[in-house]
């Protein structure tokens, strides 16, 4: 074989983001089940959420984040070569999300695909789209979360409606001379895999302690290892954009990073738990507010359902 | 492992307490219920035991944890 040399590195160069419109306070669902807006505030840390109506799916979330993130980068449909849809709730398994998203796009004949990590698929497929620029299997790839949750959850469980939301984050990732994607450090804990699972197939539960206990005791370690083998020190970082989870849970993992100086990603408050799509969501997010100035280093973490987990260090387009 | 006596336990707890749910130490005291007295959440007594352990090198598991629901539960839990 004689194989040409490959991309140095790889570079977000684009973000875009969906919410559905359809606002759901805390008071909302206090008329349906035995909560409160003070409870729901002190335990989970959101106020309101993004709850899909009948015409967003994931395809079609995924479709809008997707053509934001494009048009944000500056490249045509036809520039992609790989798009791949980081989803835990495509109901229809058959076809996957992403190439059904891709012909949508405009993008022509890429490879698409869907994974599915739960909460960490995000950085998971991040991952994976700077491995395949790094490796030459691509040069211009469209990455994005997409989560319709409400489709899972059992609207009358208090212990879990009140956490989950819907909506879709999307990066767009091209070749660079210059890394701007740390490596990807990803596993998985499938012993504790009932930790988060479909009860009955059809209704989200999980072991809100346990979860909270492991997100909160042993993923710090995960965060610091992205950041050393990015070689960024803590104190580097401009801000953490942990999956939106619980912001009891952001917060406690962001005391231990060592990186007073960095802003913590908040978006849960107004965006609920949107589980892959939760951490693109909150970059498109804040970069549309302003927060994330061009070259700023931002450490992204997934964790969730598997139970998996997955962080890397980026820099800012 | 060294034994701590009821005391350390009590003052430990006190300061874990006191920074974790912002529960004045001099307010935790034996007969004192965490939920009803002390105000502490579910997800604060993971905390609070991840913390413990941590101090007194005795682990309480989530599922023992439910049952201990006045501070002397928690130095009876380390002691034992």
């Amino acid at each position: 074989m004689n194989i040409a040399p490959s991309a140095a590195g790889a570079r977000i160069v684009g973000l875009g983001e969906y919410q559905p419109s359809n606002v759901v306070t805390n008071d909302d669902l206090a008329k349906r089940v035995d909560t409160s807006d003070e409870w729901i505030q002190s335990r989970v840390g959101i106020k309101e959420r993004r709850i899909a109506g009948p015409d967003d799916t994931v395809v079609s979330m995924a479709v809008a984040a997707g053509g934001k993130a494009l048009a944000d980068s500056g490249l045509a449909p036809e520039d992609i070569d790989l798009v791949i849809v980081a989803t835990c709730t495509l109901t229809e398994q058959i076809p996957n999300a992403a190439a059904r998203v891709a012909a949508q796009l405009g993008v022509s004949a890429p490879g698409a695909f869907d994974v599915n990590a739960a909460c960490a698929g995000f950085s998971y497929a991040l991952g994976l789209a700077n491995d395949a620029i790094r490796a030459g299997s691509s040069r211009n790839a469209l990455v994005i979360g997409s989560e319709k949750l409400s489709e899972v959850i059992d609207w009358d469980d208090r212990s879990t409606c009140v956490i989950f939301a819907d909506g879709a984050g999307a990066a767009v990732v091209s070749a660079a001379e210059t890394p701007g994607i740390g490596p990807v450090v990803w596993g998985s804990s499938g012993e504790r895999a009932q930790k988060i699972h479909l009860r009955e197939g059809k209704y989200l539960y999980q072991e809100g302690q346990a979860v909270f206990r492991w997100a909160t005791t042993e993923l710090n370690a995960v965060a610091e290892e992205a950041l050393r083998r990015a070689g960024v020190a803590p104190t580097d970082l401009h801000a953490f954009v942990p999956h939106q989870a619980n912001l009891r849970i952001i917060e406690s993992i962001a005391r231990k990073l060592g990186a007073p100086q960095a802003i913590i990603a908040r978006d849960i408050v107004t965006a609920g738990n949107t589980s892959s799509a939760s951490i693109p969501l909150a970059l498109a997010r804040m970069a549309g507010r302003g927060e994330l100035p061009s070259g700023s280093l931002v450490l992204v973490m997934g964790f969730g359902a598997g139970l998996s987990y997955s962080a890397q260090v980026l820099e800012i387009p | 492992m060294a034994q701590h006596t009821e005391q350390e336990i009590l003052d430990g707890l006190g300061e874990i307490i006191d920074e974790i749910a912002g529960v004045p130490a001099a307010e935790v005291t034996p007969e004192k219920s965490f939920v009803d007295d002390l105000d502490i959440d579910s997800l604060s007594m993971v905390e609070i035991a991840v913390a413990a352990q941590d101090k007194f090198g005795v682990e309480i598991p989530d599922d023992q944890l439910k049952d201990l629901k006045t501070v002397q539960d928690v130095v009876n839990f380390i002691q034992k």
